[in-house]
């Protein structure tokens, strides 16, 4: 294997193992609070238990999160070193931000997970809070240097290719920065609130009116629907901006070669590079030019008005991005079924429980389909029109041995993150042991 | 003074409070994995108490460092990420492997076995990662040359780097011992009070190769262990501090000692970075020349300051909660008065 691919693929698969993590982290430590709160209110001994067996999991979670992200900060260098020489001083502002919302989660997740017998009610649901507001803010730093990479401003390249004019506000909201900290927001609402409520909805399928997982389901569905009906809104607010931004990449996603008005929408297809055309996709007349632009008229620049050296893959960038599409549209369809059931006061029949057990891992699919949209979709640059992949590598070589080294590590971390929270809820018992006094803590 | 030199003040600051907070955890592993006595399964289990509120906000010093070294010194970051890729991989095994282990040994069966298992990975991991730690600080201080072609394995491993990499373990068991001296009580107190006096002992061997190596290995350290102007008075400062930690641990004075064990090690990091200014990467990238335009390094110090204002109060907070009313008093309040 070339150093590159290596290199490309241990980024990838770092990421790809990271990005669950992370999205957990932003979205769970809410559903924890959530929890907690209604049992401050209620005094509803389930919820209670809901917010400790629930804060569990964020423990382990948070901590495979931590460890797995210090990986990517390190392999930033590691891995892309002339990236980093180029671009550190022009997106470190967001990094160096996106530092101290960590470190609040951290001091807040350890105040939260050990002090619910030493830190007060107040202080204990506020340390809370901090951790879930703190976590978003910690995504919606991260992905402002995405952006950046993706659409990059807030310098200029002198005659040596050094940058020069750094202006680091600039660069930290380059165009098209809200959609995407909006879309990485929500799916990570969506994707964490689909995958707890799937796994709630497997047991409530086997324990039928078990009121801790009907407690789990309401929380972790009623934030994940929510978000998966906004994300379809925050699609289309991205697609327009990427038209603007970064037309070879919308070209790719959409497998669009030919310049056109009126271009259509093609559901599914296989674009081939060679024959510059995308076959067996269902066209919806004028579909793309109406999201795209809002104008069934609208021309939209196929792959064919750029240079086949800028073209990703285009073939991997549509597939990708039918699967995210197709997923996120069904999530949206599950989240409208589930709000009318609420709507009506009935609690969700096994009909619906085993759609939602279905889609349970569809937010996290689309998640992963995404990053690799965007990712992809970048090819053949890191910096979009300044810096290619190629040369942003490390000269080091050998890179196949870390790959495999790492591989191993995720594999055997992400069967014991999987053993160990299947302990955490597989066996809650219907009613938790009444009792009025504040609870006993073991960890 | 200059941004770029200001900048480099708060990256070394970040380190010594990495050492001296995240260093002591690593060194709780090590004590992990040489509990010895009739108090073993008390001795991890105070180990485990002491860490567990607080390793995840102290790992967070090291991330920093890594950021406000590509923000503010991208060349720097770059040289060192390709010459020392073996030993930062394996530091990042080490790190996650650490992490990972401790939490599922938390979540995990209380059974021994289970317990056992998980204990061996996260005390091995934690020896690792301070060995690699220190080694690339050795490595980084010894200065090799990075040829764009021969970077890579082999170069950073010599018998500095790895002299340092066993002094930064032993710093790290001396701090945690002091520490854990002064959460336990009775006899397991005098447990940690005697490991941090047998820690101490190693750390001056170690401190004594070091030197011994640097003269043939690290000039810039060897010269700053010998003849700059701030040789005599951080000498002079650090076998203070040294000293009494000693006596203080002798007299069973275990606020004291800590206190003292942590200037100790905070001076000896002070001191690593005073003998490599102006150099940040030797032989050549100076904390100067590797700097990234004032235009970034600037507002980055002005959102260092406002982040100091939110961070420092939330770490407070998080020791009052966790190690008492006066987490960080020298004094040892008497029992009986």
């Amino acid at each position: 294997m070339n150093d590159l691919l290596a290199a490309r693929a241990l980024f990838g698969v770092s990421l790809v193992f990271h990005i669950v993590f992370a999205a957990v982290g932003v979205s769970m430590p809410l559903f924890m609070v959530l929890a907690e709160w209604r049992w401050r209110r209620t005094g509803d001994p389930v919820h209670l238990d809901l917010a400790r067996r629930w804060a569990k999991g964020v423990a382990i979670l948070f901590a495979v999160g931590a460890v797995s992200g210090t990986v990517i900060s390190f392999e930033l260098g590691l891995l892309w070193p002339r990236f980093m020489a180029f671009a550190g001083p022009i997106i470190g502002m967001p990094f160096s931000l996106e530092g101290f919302a960590f470190f609040a989660e951290a001091i807040f997740l350890g105040i939260y997970l050990y002090g619910w017998n030493r830190a007060g009610p107040r202080l204990h649901l506020a340390a809370g809070v901090a951790v879930a507001v703190s976590g978003a803010v910690s995504a919606f730093f991260v992905t402002l240097a995405n952006a950046w990479m993706n659409a990059p401003a807030g310098f200029r390249v002198d005659f040596a290719g050094n940058p020069v004019e750094v202006g680091p506000f600039t660069a930290m909201f380059p165009p098209g920065w809200a959609h995407e900290v909006v879309h990485v927001l929500l799916s990570s609402y969506a994707a964490t609130g689909f995958a707890v409520a799937g796994i709630h909805a497997v047991l409530l399928l086997r324990h039928p009116d078990h009121a801790f997982h009907r407690a789990a389901l309401r929380i972790a569905f009623g934030v994940g629907a929510v978000a998966a009906l906004l994300q379809p809104v925050s699609g289309d607010f991205s697609a327009r901006q990427i038209a603007q931004t970064q037309p070879v990449k919308l070209a790719a996603l959409e497998g669009q070669f030919r310049t056109e008005r009126g271009a259509p929408l093609r559901i599914g297809g296989l674009p081939d590079a060679e024959r510059e055309e995308t076959r067996w996709a269902l066209e919806v007349p004028a579909g793309l030019s109406l999201l795209a632009f809002h104008d069934p008229h609208a021309e939209v620049r196929g792959l064919g008005a750029f240079p086949r050296e800028v073209w990703p893959n285009t073939r991997l960038v549509h597939l990708a991005f039918q699967v995210m599409v197709g997923l996120g549209s069904i999530m949206a369809v599950v989240a409208i079924a589930w709000i009318v059931q609420r709507a009506r006061r009935r609690e969700p029949g096994p009909r619906l429980l085993r759609t939602i057990a279905l889609a349970g891992p569809a937010g996290f699919l689309a998640l992963e389909a995404g990053w690799l949209v965007t990712e992809w979709g970048r090819q053949p640059y890191t910096i979009w029109g300044t810096m290619r992949t190629a040369d942003a590598v490390t000269p080091v070589t050998g890179l196949a041995a870390p790959l495999v080294a790492f591989l191993l590590l995720y594999v055997f971390l992400g069967a014991m993150v999987i053993l160990l929270l299947r302990r955490q809820i597989a066996h809650v018992p219907s009613a938790p042991e009444p009792s009025g006094a504040p609870p006993e803590v073991t960890r | 003074m200059s941004a770029p030199d200001l900048l480099g003040g708060v990256i070394l600051a970040a380190l010594v409070l990495y050492a001296l907070l995240g260093g002591a955890d690593f060194g709780g592993g090590i004590w992990d994995l040489l509990a010895s006595g009739p108090r073993v399964k008390e001795q991890r289990a105070l180990i485990e108490r002491a860490i567990g509120p607080i390793w995840e906000a102290n790992h967070v010093w090291l991330i920093l460092v890594v950021v406000l070294l590509f923000t503010g010194f991208p060349a720097a970051f770059a040289r060192i990420s390709i010459a020392l890729f073996t030993p930062l991989v394996l530091l990042l095994v080490g790190i996650v492997l650490r992490g990972a282990a401790f939490t599922f040994r938390t979540y995990d069966y209380p059974e021994d076995v289970v317990q056992r298992r998980w204990g061996v990975l996260f005390s091995g991991a934690s020896i690792l990662a301070p060995l690699m730690l220190g080694a690339v600080v050795g490595a980084l201080a010894a200065g090799w040359r990075a040829g764009s072609s021969g970077a890579g394995a082999g170069h950073w491993l010599s018998a500095f780097s790895a002299a340092t990499g066993v002094f930064a373990a032993a710093l790290f068991a001396y701090l945690a011992a002091t520490y854990l001296a002064v959460e336990a009580e009775g006899s397991l107190r005098d447990d940690f009070r005697r490991r941090a006096i047998g820690a101490g002992v190693a750390v001056f061997v170690c401190a004594a190769l070091v030197a011994a190596i640097s003269a043939r290995e690290a000039p810039l350290v060897f010269e700053g262990l010998t003849r700059r102007p701030f040789t005599l008075p951080l000498h002079l400062a650090t076998g203070a501090a040294a000293v009494i930690a000693f006596v203080a641990l002798a007299k069973k004075r275990v606020r004291a000692a800590r206190t003292a064990a942590a200037l100790q090690v905070a001076l000896i990091v002070v001191g690593w970075g005073a003998s490599q200014y102006p150099y940040l990467v030797p032989p050549d990238l100076t904390v100067r020349s590797a700097a990234g335009p004032r235009a970034t390094l600037v507002p980055l110090l002005w959102a260092l300051g406002a982040g100091a204002l939110l961070l420092f109060p939330a770490l407070h907070l998080l020791f009052r909660i966790f190690k008492g009313e006066r987490p960080f008093a020298i004094v040892d309040r008497p029992r009986t008065r």
